[in-house]
């Protein structure tokens, strides 16, 4: 391999993990850091237990309860067999020695909210958990990506996995977003462009001047979306942005040794003039407030626009299918759909910048009669900084219910439970069918977006909303 | 993993896009931490009603698809959620084989690791057998070893699968006593 080629931030990761290779197979990677939740992991520790196997890096892993925990009162957990899946990890994890922050620990919270907010996501690592969203780390130039419960048992044995080499494609995000554009409104808007297949077998890089400018929350929601799009990852080149977010965090190096590896970090960053094997482009500065109207994410429109005509329109009779169970007829304006809940938080959009922008837009005003609003905070920790800042009173003056932490409503694992028929505006990552409670009609959205709907009743441009235009 | 050389089986067509695991398998049964029983659950709120009554406006609840163990699905088939309960539901119920023109990465790479071949399979073919198992009883014969697609008719068709996943699934490997065969070259890199 020529030494001085150009090299992409994947190419550069691949290498440094490759601990076997072979002609005609999959390369076998050595794996920095496996996160672990309640849902995905028994039956790997139970594969584990039936072959008297080991789990070989109980250092490298690290586990949280997340999917299942109830998010009002956690001293009594109604439903058994959630109980006893949680039950079931606290043992696996005390049998290895792994760690765990529990449904009580300080550190619990969405299992890829606390990884970055504990520092044990960093620039150059490789990730996986038994999760698909698992992408999310990808927004500090880690090599993330989710995988199955047998490969979290094969993880858990080998500290490795089996990869074929992925595509790699650039995904470029020229020009600026505009004010009360977020994040959310610009992966969306991309998987909306080109598909929600379109990055099957390649690792996504953002790059371009609107991603250089967001905020380390704002990379986690476009990475965190890349699975919606099919990629098997999502990442950004790390930069001045990625370690100061990680400086000082807890499982990072501190002082001359922080300095040393954060420039070992920056040296991740794909060369120019790396090669790609595909380049699509995105113009940041068109991009509105997007809202999905149908039963996957890439069923989506702006603010301004209305569901499809169904006479221009492929696979017709799945976007028919979509709209009846939406309960939505074609052509009709987004402003006009009224909703009845809104959920704002998951690994998508529930960290502190999210809830203070929500709230921004919430703070003295009521939400509509007849509308449940709940705030779910992506970890404990995001939660008792929010109500230090006062933003839990924000929310519930304005009639919003504030809860601990966890996955809740993003995929009603919980009580938390959208009924059959209901309408909830949602800053999480999924539309489909039943996804937030069987029956239930998702709308993706941004947390803006949905705080001004909690208030509206119906969906609304946020950018008319004063409080955000000046 | 239990190896598999053939499959031959009646085809049940379900000629929808983007099909997620969520529907697949939905989440208030992921709860359970054994590997076994999601049969039941499979594709619940297309077969259920509200009541538990089955729906008869799904497909796979009509008499004549009892049996089936030949899916046949639209493109971009197991999007979503990493859950390997879906290819654990799937193969609980009773299917073996699943042909689409495209499969999400994840639920591509979880349907092998049990045991169910995953095939990738040109549009205008899948069109042709869809209509043919939705009019009649229709069984395909699928011999992994040849990669050859066998209707009854005599038609065969043939299909490109990966050389290190057919001699998994023939063999029906254990990929971790695999793996641990490099366990040097592992411990190599730790060091
Ligand atoms: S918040 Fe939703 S998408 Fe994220 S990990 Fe939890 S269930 Fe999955």
């Amino acid at each position: 391999m020529d030494l001085n080629k150009p090299k992409t931030i994947v190419d550069k990761i691949w290498k440094k993990h490759l601990v076997h290779q072979e002609e005609g197979k999959p390369d076998l990677l050595y794996i920095d850091l496996h996160l672990v939740h309640e849902v995905t992991s028994p039956q790997a520790f139970e594969g584990l237990r039936l072959n008297d196997r080991k789990v070989r890096r109980p250092d490298l892993t690290y586990a949280t309860m997340d999917h299942n925990v109830p998010t009002k009162n956690r001293d009594v957990i109604k439903d058994q067999i959630a109980q006893t899946q949680m039950e079931t990890l606290r043992k696996n994890c005390e049998e290895n020695g792994i760690k765990l922050a529990d449904m009580h620990h300080p550190d619990q919270g969405i299992v890829h909210v606390i990884g970055p907010q504990l520092g044990l996501t960093q620039p150059g690592k490789t990730i996986v958990c038994g999760d698909s969203h698992t992408s999310t780390h990808g927004a500090f130039g880690a090599l993330a990506f989710g995988i199955g419960t047998s490969e979290v048992e094969h993880v858990l044995a080998t500290q490795s996995i089996w990869q074929e080499r992925p595509k790699t494609m650039n995904v470029q995000v020229e020009g600026d977003l505009g004010p009360g554009v977020t994040a959310k409104d610009l992966i969306l808007a991309i998987i909306a462009k080109f598909g929600v297949r379109f990055g099957t077998g390649y690792v996504l890089e953002y790059t371009g001047a609107a991603v250089r400018k967001l905020s380390m929350e704002g990379r986690m929601t476009v990475c965190n979306m890349s699975i919606e799009a099919g990629a098997r990852a999502g990442l950004i080149s790390p930069d001045e942005t990625t370690v100061d977010f990680l400086r000082g965090k807890e499982y990072v190096p501190d002082g001359k040794a922080f300095d040393e590896v954060a420039e070992e970090w920056l040296e991740l960053a794909t060369d120019d003039g790396a090669l790609y094997d595909e380049t699509v482009t995105i113009n940041a500065a068109e991009i509105e407030p997007q809202v999905s109207w149908g039963t996957n994410p890439g069923m989506c429109v702006p603010v301004s626009g209305a569901t499809p005509n169904l006479n221009n329109v492929e696979h017709r009779e799945d976007v028919e299918r979509a709209l009846d169970y939406m309960g939505l007829k074609e052509n009709q304006p987004i402003t006009s759909i009224e909703i009845d809940h809104v959920f704002i938080g998951s690994c998508t959009n529930s960290r502190l910048s999210d809830l203070q922008k929500a709230a921004s837009i919430v703070k003295g005003k009521q939400v509509k009669t007849g509308v449940r609003a709940i705030v779910v905070p992506g970890s404990f920790s995001i939660k008792l900084q929010a109500e230090k800042e006062g933003l839990d009173t924000v929310f519930k003056q304005a009639g919003f219910e504030w809860r601990e932490a966890g996955c809740s409503m993003c995929l009603a694992m919980n009580d938390d439970i959208v009924p059959p028929g209901g309408r909830c505006a949602s800053t999480s990552n999924r539309n489909f069918e039943g996804r937030q409670g069987n029956g239930s009609r998702t709308h993706l959205v941004s947390p803006e977006m949905a705080a001004a709907a909690a208030i509206e009743g119906h969906f609304v441009d946020v950018r008319n909303y004063s409080e955000l235009v000046s | 993993m239990e190896a598999i050389q053939e499959h031959k089986g009646l085809v049940f067509p379900l000629n929808r896009t983007n099909i997620d695991t969520d529907q697949i398998i939905p989440k208030q049964f992921l709860k359970r931490i054994e590997r076994t029983g999601f049969g039941q659950f499979l594709f619940y709120h297309w077969r259920f009603d509200d009541d538990g009554q089955k729906r008869t406006d799904f497909e796979l609840n009509q008499s004549k698809y009892n049996g089936a163990s030949v899916l046949l699905a639209g493109e971009n088939f197991g999007c979503g959620s990493s859950r390997e309960h879906a290819p654990w539901a799937l193969l609980d119920y009773g299917f073996q084989v699943v042909i689409a023109p495209s499969f999400a990465d994840i639920f591509y790479n979880n349907a092998l690791k049990n045991g169910i071949i995953p095939i990738i399979m040109d549009e205008t073919q899948l069109n042709q057998w869809m209509k043919q198992a939705e009019n009649s009883e229709f069984i395909l014969d699928i011999d992994l070893e040849k990669q050859r697609i066998i209707a009854e008719s005599g038609t065969e068709v043939s299909f490109d699968i990966p050389a290190y996943h057919k001699e998994k699934l023939l063999n029906g490997w254990d990929e971790i006593a695999l793996t641990l065969q490099h366990e040097d070259k592992i411990t190599a890199y730790e060091k």
